[in-house]
């Protein structure tokens, strides 16, 4: 689910006023906006949940340092961004991130992303193991084509015309459910 | 921990302690008075203070690093809130001020009397005089701003520095019997900028969060 700024701020505002249940649906919002965003830009798992955490204990020990006078996604970007820096720099990873719009946090969207995987494992379902593994290989994973033969065993021509094949099969079969 | 536990627990407690603002201006507040007793208890207040009430260099010495504290004070509270706007640049104006009237008192004075105005008797000692005056109060910047939520180490460990000068240079400014705005300019500045040095040595590593 989308959260927009007047629902964020609504909810921040009610919280430095005192109310505990406004405060708990802010946290539950924020959580998977969060989730999203560091798993975009993180390649441990791991890291990006720990991430969400200490942003969450963040937010609640730092609440004082928001103005209310300012937008609230511009807040909560400018931590989420800071604590991902920090974790490149106690992890010593040298990495610059690109600028971005301070609405950044808020347009992640876990649940739709999680969503679409849905719709994918269904559809893939619809292939034989064998197949199904290749794609995942080359398609998901992102493996090339040479990786995903020495994993397989199969040659590299064999390789190309199974997805090849497969991802045939899979778009006949989004067009006659279409 | 899980992370909907986490929320649970965090849930139990929605508002702040105290506010941003009061925060720092406590820290300010208490780093001044500890400051204030030591400038005090070693150095004490000129003797010809009555007088130099009177004089227009002690209300320079009184304003200049009154107004770089207010600045620096105004900036350093954005600085420790995400997502705000931080405006540097105003606090040259009370360096450029000094400055330049420094400059026109240096070139109305004779060759010959120009020395004595620079370095006054107290030169040496002046800016480390400061920079102790200025610790107290660095250390309370510094641990209010551990509160908030700096995201710029550098510039707002800079910034608690500029603070924690100007502060200090204000405090030893009733203590210190110079009476020529080109010391001012020199060695008052010296000092300031040699605590904001320090405070941006230490904020990349004590101000993370």
């Amino acid at each position: 689910m989308h959260h927009g700024e007047t629902q964020l701020k609504q909810w921040m505002l009610a919280s430095l006023g005192g109310d505990a249940a406004a405060y708990r649906m802010l946290l539950s919002a924020l959580t998977p906006h969060l989730r999203a965003y560091y798993a975009r830009r993180l390649a441990a798992k791991a890291d990006a949940e720990d991430l969400v955490q200490e942003t969450l204990i963040a937010i609640h020990t730092r609440k004082a340092s928001y103005d209310p006078s300012l937008p609230f996604t511009a807040w909560l970007h400018a931590i989420a961004r800071y604590k991902l820096i920090d974790h490149f720099r106690r992890t010593g990873i040298r990495r610059t991130l690109p600028l971005e719009d301070a609405a950044a946090v808020v347009a992640e969207e876990d649940a739709k992303a999680a969503e679409a995987a849905r719709d994918v494992e269904r559809l893939l379902a619809k292939l034989p193991e064998a197949k199904r593994e290749l794609i995942r290989d080359v398609k998901l994973e992102g493996l090339s084509t040479a990786e995903a033969a020495a994993k397989t065993g199969l040659s590299e021509s064999a390789v190309k015309v199974g997805v090849h094949r497969s991802l045939r099969k899979l778009a006949d079969f989004v067009r006659r459910r279409a | 921990m899980r992370t909907a536990e986490l929320i649970e627990r965090l849930a139990q407690s929605p508002a702040p302690s105290r506010s941003a603002t009061g925060t720092l201006a406590r820290a300010i507040g208490a780093g001044a008075f500890v400051s204030a007793l030591l400038m005090l208890s070693v150095l004490g207040i000129r003797p010809d203070i009555a007088h130099a009430v009177g004089t227009f260099c002690f209300w320079l010495k009184f304003s200049y690093p009154l107004a770089l504290a207010a600045i620096a004070l105004a900036t350093l509270e954005r600085l420790a809130r995400p997502g705000a706007h931080a405006r540097a640049g105003w606090e040259l104006l009370p360096f450029a001020t000094v400055i330049a009237v420094g400059l026109v008192q240096w070139t109305l004075t004779p060759a010959p009397d120009r020395t004595p105005l620079l370095l006054g008797h107290s030169s040496a000692l002046c800016p480390w005089r400061i920079v102790a005056l200025s610790l107290p109060l660095l250390l309370a910047a510094f641990l209010a701003l551990r509160r908030l939520a700096p995201t710029r180490l550098v510039l707002s460990g800079t910034f608690a520095g500029l603070l924690a000068g100007a502060t200090g240079a204000w405090i030893y400014a009733f203590a210190c019997d110079e009476n020529s705005a080109v010391f001012l300019a020199v060695w008052y500045t010296a000092g300031i900028a040699l605590t904001a040095l320090l405070g941006a040595l230490l904020g990349r590593w004590a101000l993370r969060w």
